[in-house]
């Protein structure tokens, strides 16, 4: 399968490559003239590609970039992979350490069922075959935090393998279009985690924690079909999704549950693959976008210039944005692979293969476990946009934010209101809120009920928002990102921003307070409405005169004139009555 | 009392002819008499004691825990033992104290048995004739026994003194010999190629090596994890049979052990009867380098069988020839792999330097392990190479598995039980054993035994005869996978009818101030 081809120039989808276009518009990818120059020490290699791009010489002008991932995902369980001890992040250091995990001599592992639970339904939801039979196996090394001297994997035989995961990518030319893109998954393996070393230089001395060694890992390999830091992002974040849908990793980056490696490399398309250099010490979606795609970048400069790409691994340096080589994993590990003579066979069936006599605590049943597949990501954007006619865009934006998808359902479920007017208030104001004050889902001031309470006062037009109707200003449409409706920055609005203020009363109090309510009182909008047509003769004539959008203004005018608080379409009622019309 | 069976002394306990203090005291003593053989490395006197009492308190309130209860046992120095110090008889381990309890040692102790220390061995189980330990070799009880003495007086070549005492053979030579001299009824040997049979044939025990996943392995810090198993030493098969019964199942730590494989208690039945049983005698076992004696015993035990109505057949085992090196090749990788946790981070020998992590590995692992485990450990990380494993590893897997499935073939062509010879000779003196290196030593010794550890099948030695020199030979029976108890039947009415002598120690109890003299001057010249 070929990666997608990076083209000079190409503009306009937010995916491709953001130095190409000399960084002049995209946000993403290449790091800035400034750093980039800095660590390469070269002054101009970030506009360089612009000027390729300008006269293209054949064969030469084409690059495209090929990335693969390994994606180890710590797996959710209360014990370790092969140890009885508990698995908890942040707990005191070497806390949970049983004799197992500190390598004790004659201490043998002993598999963790739920650890291959987990590998399993992850296999599943990944649309991986499932090897009925796997092996695990010692890879050698020697560090301060692998007490044994080696790490428990599945070199040899993986316990599931050719997958493929599916994300989206936002790009074509209509709003709200996702594109889907697949990558394929290689295989799944079960390993163990290492320990954690602490290196105090002051002192020159590592400490070591054991308390993560022997944690259970999932090893996800993705086969190198992506093209560039965006793509990879992406799909590391819909893995997330599925990880934290499934319950087999809570992938959470920054506690380190999920980490990523990336492969890089770049050639002419048609010809053989380049070098590739692999990518470490990613820990967060963000950075691995910016890793790659300053990776791909570095590579093209450097061979551009005459250079060649070494084998090597390169570490993302956060406040540089730039890779760095790793000094210390230079020198080329034979890791010494054998088979672990301590672990039988993982021997997995279905219901066909099922032994008549098995005791149920002693085997696994692929099948059962395909049974309790909870519905994945994909199934709940297809849901989303179904259910409440919602574009694909927004599905996944619900899906994004951690609670947000939860927050959004139970306004649903409390509220009256139309879905699409929810699902604007949600991704639109409220996670407008959210954005600005940098707050997650969790933190908000603002609870669902209190929501779906305001959005029933629109609902009912106790505060205006059929105003907003009126002019023909769909704001409750997120195509549209026109400014909202005046008479909703006069009362919902006040309202949402009230909430926000976590004084603890309701959307109906605030509107009583604030005296926010429409006008209910006819004969008063009546008088609203004489005296403006009497200061406004020239625009009750234009209306007389049939130009239909005088009539607007003096709607305008009247609403002006109550301060917002009249119902539009009361107000052309009865200027329609009072010029007969 | 202490020359008795285990099943008889255990008779005496129950009938209270003797207080489990008494015998642990009488064990202790024989012990520190014996000191000179250098079976134990640690003796764990205190905690012997305190089981004692505890048995007693027992016994007194008719609560005996069973056949073990108050029984001293050893174990060798490679099971973990809670509080005490378990060296592997290594430099890299002096010192470490481990925390827990092997499955093995836990069992037995649970069943009341008493634990009167921890056994000698070579580095690591790494030999065949305990003599490659950090705490020096252990003497065989066979060189100060009546038979052995009276023969060698006759002979005028012999010297006088104790400069030609013998080994025990090994690696448990240890257990063996604390056996063979009385100081306790059973012990936990371990057997990888041999290591349980050898110094049993060598010491006169029976030496019995269960079938692959029928006992614990947790605990036993690893040579070879496929092919290592608990052994047992006993005086005779029945006791082996108890011992058995205690440690046999599966257990939870050790996921390859298998689940419910024999009946429990383990008692063997008599043998009325032989006609029956089909015994093979492997034809590539017999080899040049067998003694005349050994091949003439092997062959008269044969004829014992037929002459009693069982069928002897000839078999084949066509890929015994390809055992050692295949051997070689699967121990010294597992060796390199079990061997790298081994780096003085967290337990045992740490060095002195400190200029880096790697600086303090190299220098830790240099001190801590001997010629033979670094060279194993070389070798077998050469052969886990990226290049060499297909070549090497992958390969002797092949091999391993032709050998294993000779055994079936010979199985399923009707066999019960195998005959072989358990060693090439008696046991040899110190000062000639140690002409050749480990290695070759250990590919001569482990011929017979080895290729029973790659199919993962029972085997028993049983002591069948005093040679010329009055020194015991112990031939092998081998069974299929988990038929140990039909094993061990055959190998009952085989003990029965062989009448073994019992060793003749009386001089060696007298005589032990003389002997000890020689001792010292031998460990001064060894720690050269």
């Amino acid at each position: 399968m070929a990666a997608p081809m990076l083209r000079w120039g190409c503009r306009g989808r937010r995916w491709a490559l953001a130095w190409v276009d000399g960084g002049s518009c995209h946000r993403r990818g290449a790091p800035t003239g400034s750093t980039s120059n800095r660590i390469r020490g070269q002054s101009s290699l970030a506009q360089q590609p612009l000027r390729t791009a300008q006269k293209p010489r054949k064969g030469e002008h084409k690059w495209a970039a090929v990335v693969g991932l390994e994606i180890h995902a710590q797996i959710s369980s209360n014990s370790k992979l092969f140890s009885g001890s508990q698995v908890r992040f942040s707990a005191p250091p070497n806390s949970l350490v049983s004799f197992f995990d500190a390598s004790l001599p004659g201490t043998l592992p002993v598999l963790n069922r739920r650890c291959v639970e987990a590998a399993v339904m992850t296999g599943l939801a990944l649309n991986c075959h499932i090897n009925k039979k796997s092996l695990f196996d010692r890879k050698h090394y020697f560090y301060a935090d692998l007490p044994a001297g080696y790490q428990i994997t599945q070199q040899r035989l993986p316990i599931a393998v050719n997958g493929s995961l599916t994300y989206g990518i936002s790009a074509g030319k209509e709003r709200g279009q996702v594109i889907p893109k697949t990558v394929r998954v290689k295989q799944i393996q079960l390993e163990q985690d290492s320990g954690k070393s602490l290196h105090d230089d002051l002192r020159s001395q590592t400490l070591v924690d054991l308390n993560r060694a022997g944690v259970g890992l999932l090893e996800v390999v993705l086969e190198p079909d992506l093209s560039c830091g965006e793509e990879a992002a992406t799909a590391v974040r819909e893995l997330q999704l599925i990880l934290q849908a499934l319950g087999t990793s809570q992938a959470n980056m920054a506690e380190g549950q999920l980490r990523v490696d990336a492969n890089v490399s770049v050639h002419h398309p048609g010809e053989p693959l380049g070098v590739r250099t692999e990518v470490k010490n990613l820990n967060s979606i963000r950075f691995l976008a910016k890793a790659i795609d300053y990776e791909i970048q570095r590579q093209i400069s450097e061979l551009e210039n005459g250079g060649e790409i070494l084998n090597e691994t390169r570490s993302f340096h956060e406040k540089l944005g730039c890779t760095v080589s790793m000094r210390d994993k230079e020198a080329k590990q034979d890791y010494r692979f054998m088979p672990e003579p301590n672990l039988p066979p993982l021997l997995l069936y279905d219901a066909t293969s099922l032994p008549t006599d098995a005791d149920p605590q002693q085997v696994i049943n692929i099948d059962q476990i395909r049974e309790m597949l909870p519905e994945l990501p994909s199934v709940t954007r297809e849901r989303l946009v179904q259910q409440y006619g919602m574009l694909p865009e927004h599905s996944f934006t619900l899906l994004n934010e951690v609670g947000l998808l939860e927050f959004f359902q139970n306004v649903i479920k409390e509220t009256r209101a139309e879905p699409k007017k929810v699902t604007s208030w949600v991704l639109n104001i409220f996670l407008g809120y959210l954005k600005q004050e940098n707050l997650a889902v969790s933190e908000s001031p603002v609870t669902p009920s209190a929501l779906a309470e305001l959005l029933d006062l629109l609902d009912s037009r106790t505060i205006s928002s059929s105003a907003a109707k009126q002019a023909g200003v769909q704001w409750c449409d997120l195509s549209s990102l026109q400014p909202l409706p005046p008479g909703f920055k006069r009362s919902a609005s006040q309202v949402f921003e009230e909430l926000w203020k976590r004084e603890g009363k309701t959307p109906g109090q605030i509107v009583s307070e604030k005296q926010l309510e429409l006008m209910q009182d006819r004969g008063a909008l009546e008088q609203f409405c004489y005296s403006v047509m009497k200061d406004h003769p020239q625009v009750v004539m234009d209306v007389k005169k049939g130009n239909p959008r005088a009539i607007n203004k003096l709607i305008g005018l009247v609403r002006k004139a109550t301060l917002n608080r009249a119902d539009p379409a009361m107000i052309k009622e009865i200027l329609e009555k009072q010029l007969s019309l | 009392m202490l020359g008795q069976t285990l099943r008889e002394v255990s008779a005496a306990l129950k009938q209270g002819q003797i207080t489990p203090t008494e015998l642990c005291q009488k064990c202790l003593s024989l012990i520190k008499k014996t000191k000179f053989l250098n079976a134990y490395i640690t003796v764990s006197e205190e905690v012997a004691l305190k089981q004692a009492e505890e048995s007693e308190k027992r016994y007194k309130n008719g609560q005996s825990l069973g056949d073990l209860d108050g029984i001293p046992i050893a174990v060798k120095d490679n099971f973990s033992t809670s509080g005490i110090e378990t060296t592997c008889a290594s430099n890299m381990l002096k010192g470490y104290v481990p925390p827990y309890n092997a499955t093995v040692v836990q069992k037995l102790l649970d069943q009341g048995a008493l634990l009167m220390g921890k056994t000698n061995l070579d580095e690591f189980a790494m030999g065949s004739g305990s003599t490659d330990g950090v705490f020096g070799p252990v003497k065989n009880p066979w060189s100060y026994s009546k038979q052995y003495r009276e023969k060698r007086k006759q002979n005028p070549h012999s010297e006088s003194g104790d400069s030609d005492w013998l080994i025990t053979g090994g690696s448990s030579g240890g257990s063996a010999a604390a056996v063979s001299a009385f100081t306790c009824y059973a012990a936990l040997g371990s057997d990888t190629g041999g290591s349980t049979r050898n110094p049993a044939a060598h010491c006169g025990l029976v030496g019995f090596k269960p079938s692959y996943g029928l006992v614990s392995r947790h605990g036993l810090i690893p040579l070879v994890n496929s092919m290592d198993v608990p052994g047992i030493l006993t005086r005779c098969v029945d006791d082996a049979a108890m011992v058995l019964g205690v440690l046999a199942g599966h257990d939870p730590k050790d996921s390859t052990t298998v689940h419910d494989p024999i009946n429990k208690p383990l008692v063997l039945s008599s043998l009325a009867d032989v006609s029956k049983l089909c015994i093979g005698i492997p034809k590539e076992y017999l080899v040049p380098e067998l003694s005349s004696e050994i091949q003439s015993l092997w062959s008269r035990a044969a004829d014992l069988f037929e002459s009693e109505g069982a069928k002897v057949i000839e078999v084949s085992l066509p890929h015994t020839s390809y055992s050692i090196v295949c051997y070689h090749v699967l121990c010294t990788s597992e060796v390199a792999s079990n061997m790298a946790r081994f780096d003085g981070l967290q337990y045992g020998h740490r060095c002195d330097i400190d200029v880096s992590t790697e600086a303090m590995y190299a220098a830790t692992r240099r001190e801590g392990f001997n010629d033979v485990v670094r060279g194993r450990i070389l070798s077998g990380n050469f052969f886990l190479l990226k290049e060499n494993y297909e070549n090497y590893f992958v390969k002797a897997q092949k091999v391993r598995r032709l050998i294993a499935n000779d055994f079936v073939n010979a199985f399923n062509s009707g066999v019960d039980v195998l005959l072989t010879p358990t060693t090439l000779s008696e046991a040899v003196p110190y000062l000639e054993f140690i002409k050749e290196d480990n290695r070759t030593r250990s590919a001569q010794d482990d011929i017979f035994t080895q290729a029973v550890n790659m199919a993962g099948l029972p085997a028993v030695s049983i002591p069948i005869a005093l040679s010329n020199q009055g020194l015991p030979i112990g031939l092998q029976f081998i069974g299929r996978a988990f038929y140990d108890q039909q094993l061990l039947t055959v190998a009952k009415w085989f003990e029965k009818q062989v009448q073994f002598p019992v060793i003749q120690l009386q001089e060696l109890m007298d005589d032990c101030s003389a002997i000890l003299e020689n001792e010292k001057l031998a460990s001064v010249s060894l720690k050269q």
